[in-house]
This record gives C-alpha cells, sequence and structure tokens, in this order.
C-alpha cells in the first residue's frame, strides 16, 4: 500500500475508506455548507453517508473530534492552528483543506452603551464604520470616574471574531487586555448576556448580531467585513491524524462541500438556504434574522464576494495558507502562544493547500495555484492570475490599509506592536537618559 | 476511570473543599448536591436560571468545578483558565456512556477528569478526589516546565544584550554584564527587563 503510494499512484476516489460520517456543525450562519450538503444531497452524491451532529461548545467540538466521535466539524479557523500547537490545551494536530466560508461577524454593543458613544464623540457615530476612538472616549471617562471597565464578549479566545475585534480595538488605541474586560460567551447566549448587562458589547457571527438588532436591545457597529475585506472565519476540520487514514474519503468531503458552497453562492438559492438552516434542528434562528444576516451586498460585480457571508465566490473555499500565518500572527500579538513559530512549517502542515487541488480537480472549478497571497494590496475587486484559469477575487484590505507579507509575519508584528498601547506600568525612575 | 471498585472508607474531606456544580440538569445536580454534602464538602450552585459563571467563578472561588460536557458553559470555564491564570480550577466533567472511553485521553493529560452520567452521586467523590490530585501534579508540572522555560528565555534575552553592548561599546563580555546590572539595579529593574530594552533601543537606532 505504501509503496504503491509513494510511486505516485492515487487511487480512485469511489473506493472511500470510509462512507459512513459524523460531522459536527455549530448553529451559525456559515453551518449552511454542511446543512445544505445533507438537506439537498450534495454528500450523496459524492458518495458519504452523513449524519450531523449539533454542537453546544467549541471545547466539545474539539474533544469529539480528537475522541473520533466526529470524523470532521466546522470550526473556528484559529481552532486548528491552536490544537496543533498546543496553545490554551493539549496539542491535537489539526488539518483543513478547506474554508467553509469569509466575513459574516460583526461587532455589535448595548444600546447604553451606543447612547454613550454618541454623546462623547457624535462624530465618530456618523461613520461607517464607527471608529473605535468613540469607544475610546467612553473608556477614558469611566476610569477618570472610578468605574469599573466594561466587558466585551467573543465565543472563543481562538476565533477571528476575537482577533477582528482587537485590531478594531487597537486602531482606536484600546488595549483590551487592560482597558477591557474580555470574556467568553456562548454565541446563543449573547444577546441575554448584553440584555441584562453582563457584557456591553461582542463580536459574534451572524445570526446574532442581527438578532440583536431585531430585538432593539443593540446596534452593529462594525461589521468585521470592514475590518479586514473578506477575512477567513471557519473552516473544515480534521485531525491530522484522521485525515491520513482517510485521504480518499477527506477528498470526497472537501469536494461535496465546494460543491454545495458554489450552489448557496448563487443569489437564486439564497433563500431556500436560509429556509433550511433556520429550522429547528438547525440554526433555530427566525427566517428574517438569517435574511438580513445574509442580505448580499456586492461590491465590484456579480462575482466578487459580498460582505456578508460568502461561501464560494473569490476563492472562498480555498485554505489560504497566509490566512494561516495572520491568524498566527495575531496569536503571538496578544499573547496566546509565547514562543515564535515556524511560521511556514506550521500553516503548511495545517493548511492543506494540495488537498484541495486534488479534491477540486473532478469539479473542473478554476483553482488557486499558490498557497498564499498578501493581505491588504487589495481595495478592490482583482483578478488572481495565478490560477488554473483566473479567478475574481474580492478586496483582502485592512481597516488601518497596512499589509501583510505572509513572508514577513515578524517584521508585521513588530509594526502592529508599536500600535499597542505600553501597559500601564509604574514607570521606574530613570536616572541617566540612555546614551 | 469513574467507577471506585470498592467502597473506601469514609475519610473526612480535607479543609472544607469547595465544589461548584455548573449543571442545568436540575435533578441531577440536587442529587449530587446532597452526595457531596453527605461526604463533607461544601457544594456551591450558582443561582438557578440564567447565571454569569465567570462572576460564579471569581465569587465563590470553588476548588473543583463541575461540569456537563455537553455544556455551551464549557468554552466559558475554559476561557476562564485565562481569566484566573494565577488560580485555574480542576475541573469534572459529566459525559456520555459512549464517550467515556476516548475522553481518557483528556484525562491522562491531566486536564479534567469525569464522571458518567447516570452514576449514583457516591460514585462522583473519589473522582472529584482524583481530579483534585492529578490537576495539582499538572499545576506542578506545569509550573517547573514553564519555570525552567522563563530562565532560558531570559538568559537568552540577557546574552543578546550583553553581545549589543560589547559591540556598540567595545567592551568586554564582564563589563557588559556589569553595565546591565548597574542600570538594572538605578531603574530598579530585573536584569530582563533591562535587557530587554537593550535590545528594543538597538533595534530603533
Amino acid at each position: 500500500m505504501l509503496t504503491i503510494r509513494s510511486a505516485g499512484w492515487a487511487a480512485p476516489d469511489d473506493q472511500l475508506e470510509k462512507s459512513v460520517l459524523r460531522l459536527g456543525f455549530v448553529p451559525l450562519l456559515d453551518a449552511a455548507p454542511l446543512v445544505i450538503a445533507k438537506e439537498r444531497g450534495f454528500f450523496r452524491r459524492h458518495g458519504l453517508d452523513v449524519t450531523l451532529s449539533r454542537e453546544r461548545s467549541w471545547a466539545n467540538v474539539r474533544d469529539h473530534l480528537e475522541a473520533g466521535h466526529l470524523d470532521a466539524a466546522q470550526v473556528l479557523a484559529p481552532m486548528t492552528l491552536a490544537a496543533t500547537l498546543g496553545a490554551g490545551t493539549r496539542a491535537v494536530p489539526m488539518v483543513t483543506a478547506l474554508s467553509l466560508g469569509l466575513n459574516g461577524n460583526a461587532i455589535t454593543v448595548s444600546s447604553d452603551l451606543h447612547r454613550r458613544m454618541r454623546e462623547v464623540d457624535p462624530q465618530a457615530m456618523q461613520q461607517c464604520p464607527v471608529p473605535a476612538r468613540a469607544l475610546k472616549a467612553v473608556l477614558d471617562e469611566d476610569r477618570r470616574q472610578g468605574r469599573p471597565p466594561l466587558a466585551f464578549a467573543v465565543v472563543y479566545p481562538f476565533s477571528a471574531h476575537n482577533y477582528e475585534l482587537r485590531y478594531w480595538l487597537a486602531t482606536g488605541g484600546i488595549d483590551p487586555d487592560h482597558d477591557l474586560e474580555m470574556r467568553v460567551v456562548p454565541p446563543g447566549a449573547m444577546v441575554e448576556a448584553l440584555v441584562d448587562g453582563t457584557i456591553d458589547g461582542y463580536c459574534v457571527g451572524e445570526p446574532w448580531g442581527a438578532y440583536a438588532a431585531h430585538l432593539g436591545c443593540g446596534h452593529t457597529i462594525v461589521r468585521t467585513y470592514d475590518v479586514w475585506n473578506n477575512a477567513p472565519e471557519k473552516v473544515l476540520g480534521v485531525t491530522r491524524e484522521w485525515a491520513e487514514r482517510h485521504p480518499r474519503t477527506h477528498r470526497a468531503l472537501v469536494r461535496a462541500l465546494i460543491d454545495v458552497a458554489r450552489w448557496i453562492d448563487r443569489p437564486e438559492n439564497r433563500l431556500e438556504t436560509v429556509h433550511v438552516i433556520a429550522g429547528e434542528s438547525y440554526v433555530d434562528a427566525p427566517v428574517e434574522v438569517l435574511e438580513r444576516a445574509l442580505a448580499a451586498s456586492p461590491r465590484g460585480g456579480e462575482d466578487a464576494p459580498c460582505a456578508a457571508g460568502t461561501f464560494y465566490r473569490g476563492a472562498a473555499t480555498f485554505p489560504w495558507r497566509s490566512h494561516a500565518i495572520w491568524f498566527l500572527t495575531q496569536m503571538l500579538r496578544w499573547g496566546q502562544i509565547d514562543a515564535p513559530v515556524d511560521f511556514a512549517a506550521v500553516s503548511a502542515a495545517v493548511y492543506r493547500c494540495d488537498v484541495y487541488r486534488e479534491a477540486a480537480e473532478p469539479l473542473g472549478i478554476p483553482v488557486p495555484l499558490i498557497d498564499e497571497k498578501d493581505e491588504g494590496v487589495h481595495d478592490g475587486p482583482w483578478l488572481l492570475g495565478e490560477a488554473t484559469s483566473p479567478i475574481a477575487m474580492g478586496p483582502d484590505a485592512f481597516l488601518d490599509q497596512r499589509t501583510f507579507d505572509p513572508e514577513a509575519p515578524l517584521e508585521y508584528l513588530a509594526q502592529l506592536a508599536s500600535l499597542r498601547p505600553q501597559p500601564r506600568a509604574v514607570p521606574a525612575p530613570v536616572s541617566h537618559p540612555a546614551g | 476511570m469513574a467507577q471506585s471498585t470498592q467502597k473506601a472508607p469514609p475519610s473526612p474531606v480535607p479543609q472544607d473543599l469547595r465544589v461548584l456544580i455548573v449543571d442545568r440538569t436540575v435533578d441531577r445536580s440536587h442529587a449530587l448536591r446532597e452526595a457531596l454534602e453527605r461526604e463533607g464538602y461544601v457544594v456551591l450552585m450558582p443561582p438557578a436560571g440564567r447565571f454569569d459563571l465567570l462572576r460564579a467563578v471569581r465569587e465563590l472561588a470553588p476548588d473543583v468545578i463541575i461540569v456537563d460536557m455537553d455544556s455551551p458553559d464549557r468554552d466559558i470555564l475554559e476561557d476562564s483558565r485565562r481569566v484566573f491564570l494565577e488560580q485555574p480550577k480542576p475541573i469534572v466533567m459529566f459525559v456520555d456512556e459512549s464517550d467515556s472511553a476516548s475522553i481518557r485521553a483528556a484525562v491522562d493529560a491531566g486536564v479534567a477528569s469525569y464522571v458518567v452520567k447516570g452514576a449514583s452521586p457516591e460514585r462522583v467523590r473519589p473522582v472529584v478526589e482524583v481530579a483534585l490530585a492529578r490537576f495539582r501534579a499538572f499545576q506542578e508540572l506545569k509550573s517547573e516546565l514553564a519555570e525552567a522555560r522563563n530562565s532560558l528565555a531570559e538568559r537568552k534575552l540577557v546574552e543578546r544584550a550583553k553581545g549589543i553592548l560589547m559591540e556598540r561599546r567595545g567592551c568586554s563580555e564582564d563589563d557588559a554584564y556589569r553595565m546591565l546590572r548597574q542600570m538594572a539595579m538605578s531603574r530598579n529593574q530585573r536584569l530582563v527587563d533591562v535587557a530587554r530594552n537593550v535590545i528594543e533601543m538597538a533595534t530603533l537606532l
């Protein structure tokens, strides 16, 4: 077997190592590819008999993947890296060969905080996205009055939400770990926590941002699209061990999900998608809230990804290694990992562009030929030429117009670190100015 | 594993151990509470209905937390390890029968212990004790490791700072070290912090 494989012979994918699979999902809009693939027969078409398992915490998803109760799952993209590095938990090497989509998060604040921000900086509140300086002004006032810091929540420490929220805060000179209380609240409990005052704001995936607005208890002040255009969000995660034992099944799974992502992204299928995932056994949220969350606002033509959740357009399914490297820089930036990592090696081990290409090949779709791209360099639609045929891409700009070269992550980090306000330490008396 | 094969004679629970039960299955948590209280534990339960788990952990200061593996509260508890870095808590999880074998991996890592759902409340006590013991051992190991890693990292920083001073000032290694120590003393800083400043300054210039 091994000798055959090393000789470069690829077995036909119709001989799957395993065809009955259990996949985990968390009730969020971007579970859509898994749910629709199940409900509309995409898994079946690719030879897979899939059961979906609704999971109630990200910790549970990870543990069940590790234990083998789930074959694969919708996971927060940075979780695959954190689990591999053993950050925040013990090390469970994971891989991903598929991005489940781009965008779709929003920063929402309570009505009360929104009112205070309007009072201190009415001008800022006219802007879209709202600049973080309006929040900074509120925080400064609170500090002068000796009030406790405000609390902001994300769903999990290793999540795009967390890094997007922190990125936005830092552009306003706010150090999340010193100026705020940052905490974790499960997505389904966010709105309640906002209502009862446990938290003052949050960054979460749809539909939970739209839901607060729907109930009239919060205001969305930033779509994270505006923090990083077309930022990665969830991926299909499997353990490395599972991927090694089931290469053909893995490819079939990735293929089925690329296939369904293409289907979901067609405007005429969006309404049907919303109706299916709104169901009780899936996201269990009102159709109109999900519709609002999915409302297409395309920028740069029909083919470009839209600011709401994007599933296929603009190479949205491709696991860009530059995304992985960016997440690693943020883990370092916020002290989630303490030693510099080998960015290239870790991202290559976890983000398997090669598996994606093999999986996509029979679909005959255009596929990127490069594994990473510079981020933050396009503020409008552009054409990716380094692909099997050119791919219409969406912008990838950051809120502060900074650019990110995945070949030079430490330099990028050094620039960002200088933005970070200094920790408030008692200044030591300096006897002689440094020579 | 969760079960204790023979019934140990009830020994007094050391210094009023505080157990926080985070379980929204009311019947189970009440049965558990009674059993643990009979054994001499101080059982803490968040108020019924919605509650702020982070605050509960902070204010009730439990020694052990018991939680359902399928509970959404687990993400909060995982993060509470970041929030309460100085005082992490051992966690005991209720798991489904079908999950128990595979969860052993996590248990072996000393991260959490588990009780199979439906186990009699009496079974819980030995698990809590094992959880505590394992957790303490794990914490010790971790802090030893962290210490070793820190001192190595700090030594490297001092070495780098010395190198920079030797190069810029054309002085000997001993002189460079003395300079660093002098700066540390006059600024009332740790040697490693001074070293870090020197390195930072050098990258700026």
